[in-house]
C-alpha cells in the first residue's frame, strides 16, 4: 500500500453521513431581548420611577432652557429690588403668587406706604384694601415691587435730569415727581427719605390730611412769574400741574428738581427710574422689575440663579461620576479579576480612604490649597471619596463572574487578560454601576448645598452660582422673607426625592434576580 | 474564644486605619502656616512661646519692638512625637491657638465642654425617633399592601428623599417662626436639664429624627415582612398562639437580631451628621466647634475633633458587624 502523507484532508474523502438535505438549525422566529431592553421594559413598568424619570427630565431641561428665557444674568443684582416677593402675571389678581407679602404695621409706616399707591397710581396696598386689627395695627398685602416707592431723594447729573425728560416725552411713562421745599421736609435722619405723606408743624411730622381724610402732599409750588421758574423742567407733569392759580391770582406750577452742586436733585419713583435706567442706560433687554421666583436679600433674581447653579450642579455631578466610574471600573476590575495579594492589598487602600469622613477630605484640601478656585477643590473632594464606591460595586461583580463557565471558555480560546476584564466581565457590572451614578449625583449636589450651608465651601464667583447658595441666603432672611429659600428648597426636595425613586427603578430593573416576581 | 479573637481582629483593623488617617490628617495640617492671632490686650508673644514649649516652634524672628512675628517649624516627624507624648503622658491635646473665645485654653476642656449639647441632642433624638420609627415599620409590616402601608411608605420615601437642610427649614419656619412653639436658638448656659432648656433643644432633634425615624421604620418594615412569611410562624400559629403572640414573641424578637446593631450604629453615626443641623439651630456643640476652628484654622481643635469624626465613622462601622457577631454566630462579617 502505498503511504500518502497529506496536508490537508481533500475534500473528495468526505461523505456525507446521511443523504438528502443538510440539516440547519432552524432560525427563531422571535426577536432576542437584549439585557438593556429587557431592563428599560422592566423599568417601565414602575410607575413611580417613571414619573420620577420625567420630573428629572423636566428638572434638567429648567436648568439648561431657563437661563435663556430671562434677561436677567447671575452677575444681575439691584441694590433696591432686595427681597421682593415671586410674581408670576398669570395671578396677578389673585393672592398668591402676586409678588405681594402680608403686612401688618402701624399707622405711619402705612399710610406712607398708601401715599406712593395715591400719588403714582402703582397701589402698594393691593387694591387700596387694609384692615385694621384689634391692636390698631393694619393689615393689607404689600406689593413688594413698589413699596420701594421713592427711596431716598436722588441727586442726578445736569445731562441724566434731560435725558429722563426726554424719555418721560416719549414713552408718557412719569418717572420724576415734585418735590418737597427743603424747609418742610422733616429733620435728619428723615430727611432724606422721598417718600412723602406728612407735613411738617413746629420739629413734629404728621400725616398731611384734609377735611375728608384724604391726602394732600404738600409739593413745592412755585409761581410763573416769580423768576423762580428755573428748574429746569419741560415734560410730563402729574395731574392737576396744569398752571393752575394759587390764592394770589398768579399761576402756579410744581418744582420738579432742586438745584444742587452736582446737577438735580428729585424725587424719582425707583419702579420707573429702574425701567428708565434698564431701557435707556444699560441696554440690556430688562423692560421692567419682574422676578417669577423673587430675588435674594442681594437683590439677585432666584428664577436665573436657581437655574444656572443647577446647570452647574447638573454638569458638575455628571462630570464627577463620569471620572470617578472610569477610575472606579479600572481599579475594581484590576482588584476583583486577579484576586489574591494585589486584591487585599488594594482593598485596604480603597478601606482606608474610604473611613476617612467627607468633611475632614474636604476641609484638609480646602486649608491646603486655599488659593485654588472652590470648584477644583469641591472636584478633588468628590474624586477622592467617590470612586470608592465604584471600585467595590465593579469588584463584587467580577467576583461574581470571573470564574463562571464562559469566562473559563473565552480564556481557554486564547482571549488575554484585558479582552476578558472589559470585554466579557466588565458588560455584566454596566448596569449597577450606572445606577449608582444615578444615586451619585443627587448626593453629590446634597453635598455641596451643605457644604455651602456650612460656609466650607463658596461657589459664588462670578457668573457662577449654587443652589446650596442659595438656599443658605435663603436661611439668614428666612424670618423677614421666608419666600426666599421656598423655591430652592422645592428644587432641592423635587431633585433628591425624583433621584431616589428613579434610582431604586432602576436598581431594581438592573437586577435580574427580580425577573417576573413583578407580576 | 473564636469571638475574642474576632473581636479584637476588627478593633486592632480599626485602630490601624484611624492610625493612617490622623497620619495623614496631621502631615497635612503641619504644612500649613501658623495662624496666631492676638485680640486686643492680648500678647502673641505668650502663645508663640506655649507653642514652642509644645515643640512644634523653634528660631523665633522678632520684629523692632520685640513682639515674635514668625518662627521656623519643627520637622514634622518630631512634631508628631511631641504630639503624641503629650498626649499618652499627659492627656494634653493642645491648646487654642486663633479662636479668639479659646485662646490658650486646652483644647480638651473645651471639647469636653461643648460635647453634651450634641450628645444630648443625639440621645433625645434616638429616645423620640426609636419608637416611632419601629412603630411605623411594625404597623406597615402588619397592614402590608394595605392603604396603611401605602402611606408610611410614602411618608418614608418623602422623609428619606427630603434633605435635612430642608426639614430643617420648614421646622425652624413654621414651629419656631409662625407658630412660636419654640425658641429660634438654643439656650445658652450650661444648665442642660431645666425645660426651657429642652424646649429650646427640641426643634432641632426633630429635625434630626426625622430622617432614623424614617430609616428605622424602612428597616422595620423590611425585616418584619420577611420574618411574619417563615415557616415558623406557621407553627406558632398552628400551636395555638394568637396573632399578636406570634407576632411579639417570635416575629419581633427574630426582627430585632438585625434592628438592634442598626440602632447602635444609627446613633453613633448621627453624632458626626448633625453639623448642618447644629449650625442652623445654633446649638452650641461640637459641629459648631469644628466649622469655627476650620474657619480660625485653628490645627489643635482641628485634629482632635476630626479624630472625634472619624472615630465616629469607623466605630460606626464595625459596631453592627461585631453585634452581628454576638448575636448570631452565623454571621461573621470579614471572617474568612
Amino acid at each position: 500500500m502505498e503511504a500518502k502523507t497529506y496536508e490537508n484532508i481533500p475534500k473528495e474523502k468526505f461523505q456525507f453521513a446521511k443523504k438528502g438535505d443538510l440539516s440547519h438549525d432552524t432560525k427563531l422566529d422571535t426577536k432576542p431581548v437584549s439585557y438593556f431592553h429587557d431592563a428599560f421594559r422592566r423599568f417601565c413598568k414602575n410607575k413611580g420611577a417613571v414619573v420620577a424619570a420625567i420630573i428629572i427630565i423636566f428638572l434638567i431641561l429648567f436648568a439648561l432652557i431657563a437661563p435663556f428665557c430671562t434677561e436677567y444674568t447671575v452677575k444681575y443684582y439691584d441694590s433696591q429690588f432686595t427681597t421682593t416677593a415671586p410674581k408670576c402675571k398669570l395671578f396677578a389678581n389673585t393672592s398668591f403668587w402676586d409678588g405681594c407679602v402680608e403686612e401688618e404695621t402701624d399707622y405711619i409706616y402705612f399710610i406712607e406706604k398708601y401715599a406712593i399707591g395715591k400719588e403714582t397710581g402703582h397701589l402698594v396696598v393691593k387694591n387700596n384694601k387694609y384692615e385694621i386689627t384689634d391692636e390698631g395695627l393694619y393689615k393689607y398685602r404689600k406689593d413688594t415691587y413698589y413699596s420701594v416707592g421713592f427711596g431716598n431723594y436722588k441727586t442726578i447729573t445736569e445731562s441724566e435730569y434731560k435725558s429722563i425728560q426726554k424719555y418721560q416725552n416719549e414713552t408718557g411713562r412719569q418717572v420724576l415727581y415734585p418735590t418737597v421745599r427743603l424747609k418742610e421736609r422733616p429733620s435728619v435722619p428723615f430727611d432724606r427719605n422721598a417718600n412723602i405723606y406728612y407735613k411738617v408743624k413746629g420739629n413734629k411730622t404728621e400725616p398731611a390730611l384734609d377735611k375728608d381724610g384724604e391726602l394732600v402732599l404738600n409739593y413745592w409750588t412755585t409761581t410763573a412769574g416769580a423768576g423762580r421758574y428755573d428748574d429746569g423742567y419741560d415734560s410730563l407733569r402729574i395731574e392737576g400741574d396744569d398752571g393752575f392759580t394759587d390764592e394770589n391770582g398768579k399761576q402756579t406750577f410744581y418744582v420738579y428738581g432742586r438745584v444742587v452742586s452736582g446737577g438735580y436733585e428729585v424725587r424719582a419713583e425707583y419702579y420707573e427710574y429702574y425701567i428708565y435706567q434698564h431701557v435707556v442706560q444699560e441696554k440690556d433687554g430688562i423692560t421692567e422689575p419682574y422676578f417669577l421666583f423673587g430675588t435674594t436679600a442681594g437683590g439677585k433674581d432666584i428664577f436665573t440663579c436657581l437655574a444656572s447653579g443647577a446647570r452647574f450642579s447638573f454638569l458638575f455631578a455628571i462630570a464627577v461620576a463620569a471620572v470617578n466610574m472610569f477610575v472606579g471600573a479600572i481599579y475594581g476590575a484590576v482588584s476583583g479579576y486577579y484576586g489574591g495579594k494585589i486584591d487585599l492589598i488594594m482593598e485596604r487602600i480603597s478601606d482606608i480612604l474610604n473611613a476617612v469622613p467627607f468633611i475632614i477630605v474636604i476641609t484638609l484640601l480646602k486649608l491646603n490649597m486655599g488659593s485654588a478656585s472652590n470648584i477644583l477643590i469641591l472636584f478633588i473632594a468628590f474624586f477622592l471619596t467617590g470612586w470608592i464606591g465604584m471600585a467595590s460595586t465593579t469588584r463584587m461583580q467580577f467576583y461574581r463572574y470571573k470564574n463562571q463557565e464562559y469566562v473559563l471558555a473565552a480564556r481557554t480560546l486564547g482571549a488575554s487578560d484585558k479582552r476578558l476584564m472589559f470585554k466579557h466581565i466588565f458588560p455584566n457590572a454596566l448596569g449597577t454601576l450606572v445606577t449608582s451614578c444615578a444615586l451619585v449625583i443627587p448626593s453629590m449636589i446634597y453635598s455641596e448645598v451643605n457644604l455651602s450651608y456650612l460656609g466650607i465651601i463658596n461657589l459664588e464667583a462670578g457668573s457662577i452660582t449654587s443652589v446650596g447658595t442659595l438656599i443658605t441666603a435663603g436661611q439668614s432672611c428666612l424670618s423677614s422673607a421666608p419666600f426666599v429659600a421656598l423655591f430652592p428648597s422645592i428644587f432641592l426636595a423635587l431633585l433628591m426625592l425624583s433621584f431616589n425613586l428613579f434610582g431604586n427603578g432602576l436598581r431594581d430593573a438592573f437586577n435580574p434576580s427580580l425577573r417576573g416576581s413583578e407580576g | 474564644m473564636y469571638m475574642f479573637k474576632y473581636v479584637l481582629k476588627r478593633l486592632g483593623l480599626m485602630l490601624m486605619t484611624f492610625a493612617v488617617i490622623m497620619l495623614v490628617c496631621f502631615t497635612l495640617i503641619k504644612l500649613l502656616p501658623i495662624v496666631v492671632n492676638a485680640g486686643a490686650g492680648e500678647d502673641a508673644n505668650i502663645t508663640w512661646l506655649k507653642l514652642e514649649a509644645r515643640g512644634y516652634v523653634c528660631n523665633f524672628r522678632y520684629d523692632e519692638a520685640g513682639n515674635i512675628i514668625g518662627a521656623d517649624r519643627v520637622p514634622i516627624m518630631t512634631q508628631l512625637f511631641y504630639y503624641l507624648k503629650n498626649i499618652f503622658l499627659y492627656g494634653d491635646f493642645g491648646m487654642g491657638v486663633s479662636l479668639p473665645e479659646y485662646r490658650n485654653q486646652p483644647v480638651w476642656d473645651v471639647f469636653a465642654e461643648k460635647l453634651p449639647p450634641t450628645v444630648l441632642i443625639n440621645i433625645y433624638s434616638t429616645i423620640i425617633g426609636v419608637p416611632i420609627g419601629l412603630g411605623l415599620g411594625i404597623i406597615a409590616a402588619l397592614k402590608k399592601n394595605t392603604w396603611i402601608d401605602q402611606l408610611i411608605n410614602i411618608i418614608i420615601i418623602l422623609l428619606i428623599s427630603l434633605p435635612s437642610i430642608v426639614l430643617a427649614l420648614i421646622i425652624q419656619y413654621y414651629f419656631c417662626y409662625k407658630l412660636d412653639w419654640f425658641p429660634l436658638m438654643m439656650d445658652s448656659g450650661f444648665a442642660y436639664f431645666n425645660w426651657s432648656m429642652f424646649k429650646s433643644m427640641l426643634p432641632a432633634v426633630f429635625a434630626l429624627c426625622l430622617g432614623s425615624i424614617a430609616g428605622y421604620a424602612r428597616y422595620t418594615r423590611a425585616e418584619l415582612s420577611e420574618v411574619l412569611t417563615s415557616e415558623f410562624m406557621l407553627l406558632a400559629r398552628t400551636k395555638g398562639l394568637t396573632r399578636g403572640q406570634a407576632t411579639f414573641r417570635h416575629a419581633m424578637r427574630n426582627s430585632m437580631v438585625v434592628i438592634f446593631p442598626s440602632i447602635l450604629s444609627e446613633f453613633i453615626a448621627v453624632l458626626s451628621g448633625s453639623l448642618v443641623i447644629e449650625k442652623m439651630f445654633s446649638i452650641p456643640g461640637v459641629g459648631r466647634l469644628y466649622l469655627d476652628s476650620i474657619n480660625a484654622q485653628d490645627y489643635d481643635f482641628f485634629m482632635l475633633l476630626s479624630g472625634f469624626y472619624c472615630l465616629v465613622g469607623l466605630l460606626a462601622g464595625i459596631v453592627v458587624d461585631i453585634s452581628y457577631g454576638f448575636i448570631d454566630p452565623r454571621i461573621r462579617m470579614g471572617a474568612k
